[in-house]
């Protein structure tokens, strides 16, 4: 048999007073194909089914969601990566506001990445061609600049399912520590005054899910405690 | 819908990928009241999808290198339908905003001096053809599209522009006159339809690969802008002319950078013959992308395919090392693991030519102003609208579109349209208010959609129109098939005019706006159809069995395809640079 | 930046810093007192109660106190601003929570000083 049997949280606020489960049988013809095409397929069953996609190959970052209980990309991972017994449950990303089925509100997400200042700030006038940057300290931005803003990481913090207006979380933390890694960046120091709280940084409590769900295979994580070693190096 | 919400500004952009986003740079540093409109958030368009990099002569990896030289290649590539004026302003203008994106923090790859990292790429040469490959696209490894996209939204947010994201812009208002004065949007959240009132609208809403059954594209590339400017009755340029990416992954469509070629990799056919070097002794693997795509299938077609069903080549790359796989292409290691299931350092991917680009589209001049014809067949401005990047041809790209040339295609006529907008506002601009009338007009479509009670579905036509694109219009084309198309497609509208939304909710109606995509998709369907089978010449990407040959006495032209008539007219292309002599056309040999 | 002014150190960097630090100093107290106890199988109140009637030990004992202190202020401060989103709730945990504190600290100086 070739029926995958898919459960899919469905929540539309014009007509739903409460948020539920629904049941759907997709044939996927025995094939290995991404959650997103099963996305498709359903679809086709009840048009009113709303969900995210755009690139479909894992580089816009706009069909996070949680699949099987883990957040990750439904484009990129395949049936045989998350199904198990035959069955696959489909949530939209834990933590934030659900707008409708799997579409969730960002806004808290975007609002945290947009705090850390994301541009490269720099007070030397700019030169004629571009400002040089040796080979080794390019390499500093690797892991780092390849964020899609998926916000796997984020909606799988527990830090930031409790402080989401307060702690930056991991994506954005991964954003900041990547303009403080960048040797053409002049705003270390303005960009660590802005971080040294309780919350911003230090909410982080190294559970590390940002790092088991990453679908870039980037780790925030590691970007924090560099942060960290960062304002202590500052501070002391 | 009398007691529909307004908003009003100077400068409306619809579509936040790289060149609506340039544009707005320039506006929202200006102070002029601008906001982007984009159906999905800006770091999800499909600019974010470009992998090999952005080709300019900022004189990295050859101090000696000149933009003129670029220019030729461009013109080259285009097979000589290329605007010389606008290749010039590109290419030459085109390492100030290359320096610039540097400036605003884009990781570019380095080479040990501290430059940017240049990587070679098909089409290149020094000394106007003369001098050898050159290595000129500049790369952020191959992420180039994702780092320039985030890049240009992070300076947005620095410079305050004011975004509408998730917003769908469903038709442009004309006032009485036939002036753009904005267009009719819908919050997709909410469903809250918008009179967008403003003086100057841009539409930045990227190519149409979705026409296409298989296509490199992101499946928002729907063509919104083209479908929109047809349905206000402005022709489109070179419609015909679209690129198929000599490799796409078997199977998957997804794209492989042309900078594999470009680190070093090959093509192979089923007897692991490096077949290029047959058809382009020269320039081999980095021939134009229409003669690699040509030469792909006429191995598959003579037999020599691999896999199965003989229906797709192998790129060869496991001999450049896992080092250099890992430093210059780690995203190709990570999609061909993916979407082939392949490893790279030890097994050659699986590619077939796939939809790639189109490189016809609104016909502007270099400030992004969109220009139709008037009646003797002389150009004339649009006032109030404008168009950038891939919805726009410009035309620097002709016929056929050098690897890396779009983004800075992008960058370069982003920031040109920005900046003669601003010029323009300063100087003041004054049109008609759009009447009630004026505005029903831009609602008609919608409305239809809203009220429509059965019929076909959106996707099974969808996938109809798809198909038909495939097989009548693809790499090689003859008049049979293209006329059957062209009937099937002329078929298939008036279907899709009776088709059926069935949700008529609306918080985040997805299958609203997958309906109103359709529609764009048939209106780019039927302008390339139109103009393919009415070019009775073979240039660039536009092949056909019946005209082998380049006309040039005929179609030395850009074509027109208007929407009222749905027919094909000619126009000049530019053989005027103004600081170089003309590149006159040549027999185009790799 | 995100201010607060319930925090120990005002600062996060500080709050997180004291927390390794007496995180430390509670490990070794811990470390010695079980080694003690080890060491000792037949111990007796006369021992015991000679251990800390010496004045390092009292010093020992105090620190590892005062670091108790500032360890539980600061980790439950940070378990009351994650799950106790009420305001008035939050303060009236974190009073009661420094209140007990307090007691506490007060209690051990009685006890290592009084006698």
């Amino acid at each position: 048999m070739s029926m995958l049997q898919v459960s899919v949280y469905r929540y539309n606020p014009e007509t739903d007073s409460a948020p539920y489960m629904q049941e759907f049988q997709v044939d996927t013809q025995g094939r290995d194909v991404m959650v997103l095409n099963v996305l498709a397929m359903i679809k086709e069953q009840d048009s009113s089914m709303a969900y995210r996609r755009s690139c479909r190959e894992g580089v816009c970052g706009s069909d996070g969601m949680n699949m099987n209980g883990k957040n990750g990309l439904a484009c990129i991972t395949p049936l045989s990566e998350v199904v198990k017994g035959g069955k696959l449950t489909l949530r939209p990303l834990p933590g934030l506001p659900v707008i409708r089925d799997l579409v969730v509100d960002m806004a808290l997400f975007y609002k945290q990445y947009e705090r850390i200042q994301p541009y490269l700030q720099n007070d030397t006038p700019d030169p004629a061609i571009e400002r040089l940057q040796s080979p080794e300290d390019r390499d500093k931005l690797d892991g780092l600049y390849e964020c899609i803003l998926c916000a796997c990481c984020s909606t799988s913090c527990p830090s930031f399912w409790w402080n989401p207006d307060k702690f930056v979380g991991p994506a954005g933390l991964l954003q900041s520590y990547r303009f403080l890694a960048d040797s053409r960046d002049t705003a270390t120091s303005e960009r660590l005054a802005e971080l040294e709280d309780p919350f911003s940084v230090f909410r982080c409590r190294g559970i590390m899910n940002c790092v088991a769900v990453c679908p870039k295979g980037l780790n925030p994580t590691r970007a924090i405690g560099k942060i960290r070693e960062m304002l202590l190096a500052n501070a002391t | 819908m009398s007691n529909m919400r307004s908003l009003t500004f100077d400068a409306i952009i619809i579509g936040g990928g790289g060149s609506g986003l340039r544009a707005a740079l320039e506006l929202a540093k200006s102070g002029k009241k601008t906001a982007v409109l984009s159906k999905v958030f800006p770091t999800r368009s499909h600019t974010v999808s470009a992998q090999g990099g952005i080709t300019c002569a900022i004189a990295s990896a050859d101090p000696n290198d000149d933009w003129r030289w670029h220019m030729y290649d461009t013109v080259k590539g285009g097979d000589y339908i290329a605007d010389q004026d606008a290749a010039e302003y590109m290419c030459s203008e085109g390492p100030k905003a290359v320096f610039e994106l540097e400036h605003m923090g884009l990781p570019f790859s380095r080479f040990d001096n501290g430059r940017i990292y240049q990587r070679p790429f098909g089409g290149q040469s020094k000394d106007f053809g003369k001098g050898g490959q050159a290595a000129r696209t500049c790369a952020a490894a191959d992420r180039t599209g994702h780092a320039l996209l985030h890049t240009l939204y992070q300076n947005n947010l620095k410079n305050n522009t004011t975004f509408l994201n998730e917003w769908y812009a469903v038709d442009l208002v004309k006032n009485a006159n036939g002036d753009v004065v904005g267009c009719i949007a819908m919050c997709i959240e909410t469903g809250e339809l918008v009179h967008v009132k403003s003086k100057a609208t841009v539409l930045a809403t990227g190519g149409a690969g979705r026409i296409y059954a298989s296509t490199t594209n992101a499946l928002i590339n729907t063509g919104d802008g083209i479908g929109m400017a047809l349905r206000a009755g402005f022709p489109m340029q070179d419609m015909e002319m679209w690129q198929f990416h000599p490799t796409g992954i078997y199977g998957a469509g997804t794209l492989v950078t042309e900078g594999c070629r470009g680190e070093g990799g090959y093509l192979i056919n089923k007897d692991g013959e490096r077949f290029m070097e047959r058809y382009a002794p020269n320039a081999k693997d980095l021939a134009g992308r229409d003669v690699v795509a040509r030469s792909m299938v006429m191995e598959i077609l003579e037999g020599r395919g691999c896999g199965e069903k003989g229906d797709h080549v192998f790129l060869k790359l496991d001999h450049l090392g896992e080092e250099v796989l890992g430093k210059r292409l780690p995203g190709i290691v990570e999609l061909s693991k993916t979407f082939a299931h392949v490893d790279p350092a030890k097994e050659p991917i699986p590619v077939v030519p796939t939809c790639h680009y189109m490189m016809g589209g609104i016909p502007t001049n270099v400030h992004g102003q969109a220009i139709m014809q008037d009646e003797d067949g002389n150009d004339q401005i649009v006032n109030g609208l404008f168009a950038c990047g891939e919805a726009a041809c410009v035309s620097v790209h002709g016929a056929n579109r050098l690897g890396g040339n779009s983004l800075l295609d992008l960058v370069v006529f982003g920031r040109a349209a920005g900046m003669y907008i601003e010029s323009a506002l300063n100087e003041g601009i004054e049109y008609l208010d759009a009447t009630q009338s004026d505005i029903d007009a831009a609602m008609k479509r919608l409305n239809r959609w809203n009220e429509s009670s059965g019929g076909e579905s959106v996707p099974a036509l969808k996938a109809e129109l798809q198909e038909i694109m495939q097989s009548d219009f693809g790499v090689f084309r003859q008049e049979d098939n293209m006329q059957d198309g062209v009937k099937k497609l002329a078929e298939l509208r008036e279907r899709i005019a009776n088709a059926h939304l069935g949700d008529k909710s609306n918080a985040f109606n997805t299958a609203r706006v997958e309906a109103l995509e359709l529609d764009n998709l048939m209106e780019v369907a039927e302008a390339t159809a139109i103009s393919a089978l009415e070019r009775k010449e073979s240039r660039g990407a536009h092949s056909r069995y019946d005209y082998p040959d380049r006309d040039d006495v005929n179609w030395l032209k850009h074509s027109l395809f208007f929407p009222a008539t749905k027919t094909l007219g000619k126009r000049d292309v530019n053989f005027t640079p103004k600081t170089v002599d003309t590149f006159e056309p040549k027999v185009r040999t790799y | 930046m995100v201010t607060n002014i319930t925090n120990f150190g005002r600062s996060g960097l500080s709050d997180w810093l004291l927390q390794r630090a007496s995180a430390v100093i509670l490990a070794l107290y811990t470390l010695f007192v079980v080694g003690y106890l080890l060491l000792h199988p037949n111990l007796d109140y006369a021992t015991w109660s000679g251990l800390f009637g010496s004045t390092w030990m009292r010093i020992f004992s105090l620190l590892a106190f005062v670091s108790m202190a500032a360890h539980a202020w600061i980790g439950l401060w940070t378990v009351t601003t994650d799950y106790l989103k009420p305001t008035a709730i939050r303060i009236a945990a974190q009073a009661v929570i420094i209140l007990a504190i307090f007691v506490f600290l007060v209690w051990g100086v009685q006890v290592l000083w009084g006698a």
